[in-house]
């Protein structure tokens, strides 16, 4: 065969391929494109999925009652002191104007079933009311009053009229009371303040995330005043000051590995050191934000140290040339251009810090606290952990709580990220 | 009562103007300090005649006042109670002092209770009450120490400092020399923090291991933690064989891994090889949302949306799935892992050099061909590093499964069963009534020792593939 002929072979070898080799290469490039449309699909079904779950949450159904502050109903002198105005009879007050409302309704158990409509909230806000302003005593008000999470969860469309009776948490009989007050125009959704102002509570209509944003708080103003200051001061070492030594590779490998070490170790350390060594109160914010500390620092300190890396060495040499001590090099020239970076660095472990639950569960702050947290030792459960408990509540009203908490949480870890990239656009130099 | 109480509240408040105090006179050591190396400048003819500036002699001063009594205030409150509780247990009768170490405890909270009018478990008695005066008494005690001793520390260090200032006084070496210490024993922590976890666990596992022989729980088939609390019952003993857990661990990390790597691979691929520059900009953050989700976010997803669905898919096609199956947890584990497995991938394929695509180009391949002849090939080992570091994650990630996995321990590879994982046992044995006597209690550091050890070396292996890659190319 000459040249030629196997030259023409060849090619048409190659041509014979040509067109699968062609069909592969677009398989390959739609697959490519598939995951990337997967990626976001997932993204997009993450987000809709807790949206709109979650934002009913916002809202709460109240209940236009006419309350008769009538102090034999309340059950109290016509002069009450403070201490006889907190013991008053509120359901009673509550009770005997949804009776005005259905006098028709005579029986022990369906009565007790009309008062199941009206929250225990509604008991407390008057409570409330009446130790602020005494002078209500004796009138006769129309009062909007938090309704039950049964009426709520029907009024945002929860509850199917058409399933039947056993199978719904609100009777035939309730259905008709609530078109009557439908009708009469009692019945109305507004704002939930009381998810931002309120604790923890059994019941999902009074449960808030006040406490366990303060919580979150708390921990991690612990987090920042220890691992801002900590995490740089080793960064500055490492990179300014440690020649390279067998110990400071340890150093750096050690530090690169606790990064990824799974944070529930983390909890562990902490129930093992903090609690039980020494003896630091459970489920209090500071031994979380101790915690988280031990888990940010890694991140902290090396994005630190590439933030102290990019600062250009000529900078360095004029400041020793003209008889800076290594210190003041790096106190007055180094850190000050490195601090946008470390900043970013320090928002986006915050923001990570944020969002963990598992070390905090170990260390108890996945208690029932009621009570909002005053400061960094007293118990308190953080937004993710609130979170946590709220899923685990099998009343659909919570699976709205929790997504609605979801979406406070994400807001927060928008903002902080937001901030972090701003500062990386604001400030950052090339050189 | 009611005085006693005050009494505690008393201390606390001491502290923080103790603290308050203190940190004043540092402030006060500072200007003090300053004004007597001007001062003292004068003898040699001006400030400029000084070694240090005089703000130097200043910050000298204000360490060596405010850092030995800030740090004898911080021990002091570490070491307070364990030492104050220690002197109120001598001092008890000998029959309750010899009580086991678990009632004595109790008792010792009671006393504690009491002085700081909580409820009280047992009832109150001559002895717990004078137990609760000695220890307030003590209490009352120690504060009173502690702001005398704080105070004249923080004294006395501030006149050594003061004393210390001299023109040819070598300020500023001195307080470069305290700040770089302090430097190092920031580094230090990374440290200390390794070997706090490495002795806390193991401290604890080994304890667990007196219970439990190494070998049945390496190698049991059966787990069920709970002890019996009468004798008498049925499984009294509990069971401590740890490889259920181990296989549901490696069941959901196997379906997480399946779902991550080709997608995060092949949109790392194609974000990096084919996608322009402005669609990568934009859809290379907004992929990366992904990752900084939280884990209970995930975890309420998988529970709340995946899991039913799965549930439904299974049951349309005629299978049986449980509520809480291994798939669902692994999918949406796979889902937060995605970002991972893509930026890390997405490193490593741009470090690839032109000049290999274009000479496969050169040769007449296709794109396709080049990316899976010349560069993947060339960046395998950095791709794989991410994927060994996207398996540890899988495996120590703790959420997800908490909220989405079971809690009973099937040995099954049906991914449409429940099973559980080491996370999900360390939480349900730890979360609640803690005895740190009980082989329940110190199984999950067991646990956690499994757990922290199997992370650690795929992360030395991952860390020292990608750092290994990463110098191939520079």
């Amino acid at each position: 065969m000459s040249n030629a002929d196997e030259q023409a072979a060849v090619v048409d070898i190659v041509t014979a391929g040509l067109k699968r080799r062609y069909a592969a290469e677009r398989r390959f490039r739609l697959f490519g494109l598939l995951s990337v449309v997967l990626g976001f699909v997932f993204l997009f079904a993450l987000f809709a999925s807790i949206i709109s779950t979650g934002y009913p949450a916002f809202q709460s159904t109240y209940v236009q009652l006419d309350i008769d502050f009538d102090p034999a109903i309340l059950d109290i002198s016509a002069s009450p002191g403070s201490e006889e105005l907190s013991a008053a009879n509120y359901a009673g007050l509550v009770k005997h104007s949804l009776r005005e409302l259905f006098p028709a309704v005579k029986k022990r158990r369906e009565r007790r079933s009309l008062y199941q409509l009206v929250s225990i909230g509604a008991e407390y806000e008057l409570r409330n009311r009446l130790l602020t302003a005494p002078s209500f005593i004796g009138r006769k008000e129309a009062l909007w009053l938090p309704a039950n999470d049964d009426l709520d969860t029907f009024m945002k469309g929860g509850i199917d009229r058409q399933l039947p009776q056993e199978n719904r948490r609100l009777s035939d009989q309730q259905l008709t009371w609530i078109d009557a007050l439908l009708e009469a125009g009692r019945i109305e959704k507004r704002f939930n303040t009381v998810f931002f102002t309120s604790g923890d509570s059994r019941e999902p209509e009074l449960a808030g995330i006040k406490g366990a944003l303060l919580g979150s708080f708390y921990t991690l103003i612990v987090t920042l005043v220890l691992s801002f200051p900590i995490g740089i001061a080793a960064a500055i070492y490492l990179e300014e000051f440690a020649s390279r030594s067998r110990w400071t590779d340890v150093i750096e490998i050690n530090i690169n590995n606790l990064a990824a070490v799974p944070s529930i170790v983390f909890g562990l350390l902490g129930l093992a050191v903090f609690i039980n060594v020494f003896d630091l109160p459970r489920s209090a914010p500071l031994v979380g934000g101790l915690v988280l500390t031990l888990m940010t620092l890694p991140t902290i300190i090396i994005a630190s140290r590439a933030a102290l890396k990019s600062v250009p060495p000529s900078i360095r040499e004029a400041a020793l040339g003209v008889g800076a001590s290594r210190m003041q090099m790096v106190t007055h020239h180094v850190l000050p251009l490195a601090l946008p970076g470390m900043l970013t660095g320090t928002i986006i472990g915050m923001a990570r810090a944020l969002g963990e639950s598992a070390p905090l569960l170990m260390i108890g702050m996945v208690a029932f606290i009621v009570d909002v947290p005053q400061s960094i030792t007293e118990p308190a459960t953080a937004l993710p952990v609130q979170i946590y408990l709220w899923s685990d509540s099998p009343e659909r009203a919570f699976t709205e709580k929790t997504s609605a908490a979801i979406i406070v949480l994400l807001v927060f870890l928008v903002v902080m990220n937001s901030l972090a990239v701003y500062l990386r656009k604001r400030f950052e130099k090339r050189w | 009562m009611a005085r006693i109480h005050a009494g505690h509240f008393l201390s606390y408040m001491q502290t923080s103007t103790l603290l308050i105090t203190i940190i004043l006179l540092t402030f006060a050591a500072y200007y003090f300090g300053r004004a007597r190396s001007v001062g003292t400048s004068h003898s040699v003819g001006g400030v400029r005649y000084l070694h240090s500036l005089p703000k130097y002699y200043g910050y000298l001063t204000s360490i060596l006042c405010g850092l030995p009594a800030l740090a004898l205030l911080l021990l002091w409150n570490i070491f307070e109670d364990g030492a104050v509780t220690q002197l109120v247990v001598n001092q008890l009768p000998q029959e309750i002092a010899s009580l086991p170490a678990g009632e004595l405890n109790l008792y010792v909270n009671d006393v504690k209770n009491l002085v700081r009018g909580n409820i009280v478990s047992g009832e109150i008695d001559a002895t717990i009450e004078a137990a609760a005066k000695h220890y307030s008494s003590l209490l009352a005690l120690s504060s009173k120490a502690l702001t005398v001793l704080s105070l004249c520390l923080a004294i006395l260090g501030g006149i050594v400092g003061l004393r210390l200032v001299s023109p040819t006084a070598p300020a500023r070496n001195r307080v470069e020399k305290i700040i770089k210490a302090f430097l190092i024993v920031c580094s230090l922590i990374a440290i200390f923090t390794t070997v706090g976890i490495v002795l806390s666990v193991l401290f604890e596992a080994i304890r667990f291991f007196d219970a439990v022989p190494v070998f049945s729980f390496l190698f049991g088939l059966e787990w069920s933690p709970q002890m019996a609390i009468r004798e008498d019952q049925v499984g009294s003993s509990g069971a401590f064989g740890a490889v259920p857990l181990f296989a549901g661990t490696f069941l959901i990390s196997l379906i997480a891994m399946l779902v991550a790597v080709p997608i995060g691979l092949m949109s790392a691929i194609y974000l990096s090889e084919y996608a322009d520059a402005r669609v990568r900009a934009a859809a290379k953050p907004a992929l990366e949302i992904l990752a900084g989700v939280p884990t209970v976010v995930y975890g309420f997803f998988a529970a709340l949306t995946v899991a039913p669905l799965v549930r439904d898919l299974a049951a349309t096609a005629g299978l049986h799935a449980s509520s809480e199956s291994a798939l669902a947890a692994g999918l949406v584990m796979g889902i937060m892992i995605i970002p991972l497995i893509s930026s890390l991938s997405d490193d490593v394929i741009n470090a690839v050099p032109h000049a290999m695509r274009d000479g496969s180009l050169a040769l007449g391949a296709t794109q396709s061909e080049t990316i899976r002849r010349v560069v993947i090939p060339a960046a395998l080992p950095g791709i794989v590093g991410g994927i060994l570091l996207a398996v540890s994650r899988a495996i120590g990630e703790t959420m997800i499964v908490v909220m989405a996995a079971g809690l009973s321990a099937n040995l099954t590879a049906n991914p449409l069963e429940s099973v559980t994982t080491i996370t999900v046992q360390i939480v349900t044995l730890l979360v609640g009534d803690q005895e740190f006597d009980s082989p329940k209690t110190l199984a999950a550091f067991a646990l956690g020792l499994m757990l922290f050890v199997t992370t650690l070396l795929i992360n030395i292996v991952a860390l020292h593939v990608v750092r290994k890659y990463r110098e191939q190319y520079e």
